[in-house]
């Protein structure tokens, strides 16, 4: 499989692997996003600063004052060229989520009405999706996650809500994701889960890495409040949200 | 009691700011950092400070700040007007900009304007006593991380000092205040040309763009003439699958005007990109004010890598050429020295 490089300037530049949103792609996008860190980290790729993976494609930062874009290149192709595997490991982590509350799922019963199931079909649908964190961006922490249940399909609201309450769960076209902050949104809110994806406590502020398997756990409104509980007062132990 | 500046009033948009947080854009955390590079850089020489030390960066209007320590070298850099009051019924006394100053318990410093642009810098010897986020102390404000408390300062902020007091030493001066350039703003092509039609891309290089009132740390929404995207905005000609945002990458979304996204730009976008803003000429870009105009002009990866070493030569000399700045008042001790007794028969430079 061949790649595009993209000019981002003299200070950065893209690697594209395709024009379409698969796992095959977005799978050797984190792998060059691996690979790259563990040659910098290996000292054999001096100047790059930082990458970004996204579905398809992985932005390649340098310092022009220690490298140049004329020998990073070659290395960069030598490392696609060596082999990337396409199924990495992955961390699995498993997002407890209320979808009870009426307050917390405004969209539930439109969502259901929309795509034609019952609420609790919904639910499940979503419970069952096998979601893998794509990209992180728009607001830190912001998660894209793709892996939804085909019956969930939707288009984005054409009305966006102003205020979308933080940790709100949302479902839009092949994607579900969790609001780090209040913000403005215009996906379809169907649940609310206790964890703050960005909290400048800890000292891992967000909790999602691009590359994560996800699931959600249906938790009821007594659960969430016990767990909100201890998210608030820095006390939660966000270990066990990993998978073994 | 601990040593600080107290913002007694305070500017229009001052924040915090370092050469970024560096490292984290994979996590959706925008790297935010000084909007004019140069402008910190220099400040911090001129302070005697690594070159990575957070100052305060003062966005059109600075503050006015009491010290509450028994001493504090401050550097100031930019086209700035400070002044300095003396705790008396004195009327102010005008400072000069791009020098340093030792304050003393009880002064306040008046920042005041700056004359033509929006960006400026102010840096005290030895550094902020507040903690990094993420390794860096840059201010991004729309999450409220970094720097004082993640925001703009505001009236009755104590910006704590590493330094109790100053240390003894010169006064210091640039040389000359620094040439940015002029001409038009150089950008590479991509990462998205291809989106934009053959007379869209002559549009971008040869037309005027004026500066917008929306512009911010996160970018510069110009006004002018619309640039012609290569596939109709109806049939998505507007939007690709989101990609990584560098700095400088200049977006143009459907309404055809372009945007310059800058220090707190998001780190993923899905409007297409026509070209990206050489790094040589993104502190210009960061001192822009609403109502500047500028026309873009083409260069190769290559030759924007050769002008960013050559800007850092410059920067070098610049700061190379920093020198003992004439006091306001009284003897010149240092002067002094200098000039009557290193000639003189008392100092022997033969070596024993």
């Amino acid at each position: 499989m061949s790649v595009r490089y993209l000019s981002c300037g003299d200070t950065a530049f893209t690697v594209e692997f395709g024009n379409e949103i698969s796992p095959e792609i977005n799978g050797r996008v984190m792998a060059l996003h691996v690979a790259i860190a563990q040659a910098a980290a290996a000292g054999t790729l001096e100047g790059v600063t930082e990458t970004v993976p996204t579905m398809r494609s992985l932005m390649v930062t340098y310092d022009p004052l220690a490298t140049s874009r004329a020998e990073l290149q070659p290395r960069i192709d030598a490392l696609i060229a060596r082999g990337l595997p396409t199924d990495m490991a992955s961390r699995r982590v498993v997002i407890p989520c209320c979808y009870d509350d009426p307050e917390f799922a405004p969209d539930l019963t439109e969502v259901a009405e929309r795509t034609k199931r019952t609420v609790d079909q919904v639910i499940a649908a979503h419970l069952a999706s096998p979601f893998k964190v794509y990209v992180l961006g728009f607001m830190p922490g912001l998660a894209y996650v793709a892996g939804l249940d085909r019956t969930l399909y939707l288009p984005r609201r054409t009305q966006p809500r102003v205020r979308v309450p933080r940790s709100s769960v949302a479902i839009a076209m092949d994607m579900t994701t969790i609001y780090p902050f209040e913000s403005p949104g215009g996906w379809h809110l169907i649940g609310r889960t206790p964890l703050w994806m960005f909290d400048k406590r800890r000292e891992q502020p967000v909790f999602l890495a691009p590359g994560d398997s996800l699931e959600f756990q249906r938790i009821d409104r007594k659960a969430f409040d016990r767990i909100a509980r201890q998210v608030e007062a820095g006390a939660f132990d966000w270990s066990t949200l990993v998978a073994p | 009691m601990t040593a600080a500046l107290k913002v007694l009033r305070p500017g229009l948009f001052d924040t915090i700011q370092d050469m970024g947080r560096i490292g984290y854009m994979a996590l959706g955390i925008p790297t935010a950092g000084a909007m004019d590079r140069i402008g910190l850089r220099l400040a911090n020489a001129l302070a005697g400070n690594p070159p990575d030390t957070a100052g305060l960066e003062i966005g059109v209007m600075g503050p006015e700040l009491l010290v509450e320590a028994d001493s504090v070298r401050v550097a100031l850099v930019g086209r700035l007007s400070p002044s300095l009051i003396g705790g008396d019924d004195a009327p102010p006394k005008p400072l000069e900009s791009d020098r340093t100053y030792l304050l003393k318990r009880g002064q306040i410093l008046r920042v005041g304007m700056i004359d033509g642009a929006s960006t400026a810098y102010l840096c005290v010897a030895g550094g902020l006593a507040l903690p990094p986020f993420m390794g860096s102390l840059s201010t991004y404000s729309r999450a409220g991380i970094g720097g004082f408390e993640g925001r703009r300062l505001a009236a009755s902020d104590s910006l704590p000092l590493a330094q109790a007091s100053a240390a003894p030493g010169n006064e210091r001066k640039l040389g000359a205040a620094f040439d940015y350039g002029r001409g038009p703003i150089r950008v590479v092509w991509g990462p998205q040309d291809d989106c934009f039609s053959d007379d869209g891309k002559r549009t971008f290089v040869t037309a005027e763009y004026r500066v917008s009132k929306e512009a911010d740390r996160m970018g510069i929404r110009f006004e002018g003439p619309v640039i012609a995207h290569a596939t109709s905005v109806a049939k998505g000609g507007a939007d690709i699958i989101s990609d990584g945002i560098a700095p400088g990458a200049i977006q143009v979304p459907g309404a055809g005007l372009p945007i310059v996204l800058l220090a707190d730009r998001q780190t993923v976008g899905g409007y297409p990109k026509i070209a990206t803003v050489a790094s040589v000429d993104l502190p210009r870009l960061g001192r822009l004010l609403p109502g500047h105009s500028v026309q873009f002009q083409p260069v190769t990866v290559e030759e924007a890598e050769k002008l960013r070493r050559e800007q850092e030569a410059q920067l070098r000399r610049a700061i190379a050429s920093v020198t003992t700045a004439r006091p306001t008042g009284g003897i010149d001790l240092v002067r002094l020295y200098e000039e009557n007794l290193i000639d003189g028969v008392i100092y022997d430079p033969t070596p024993i």
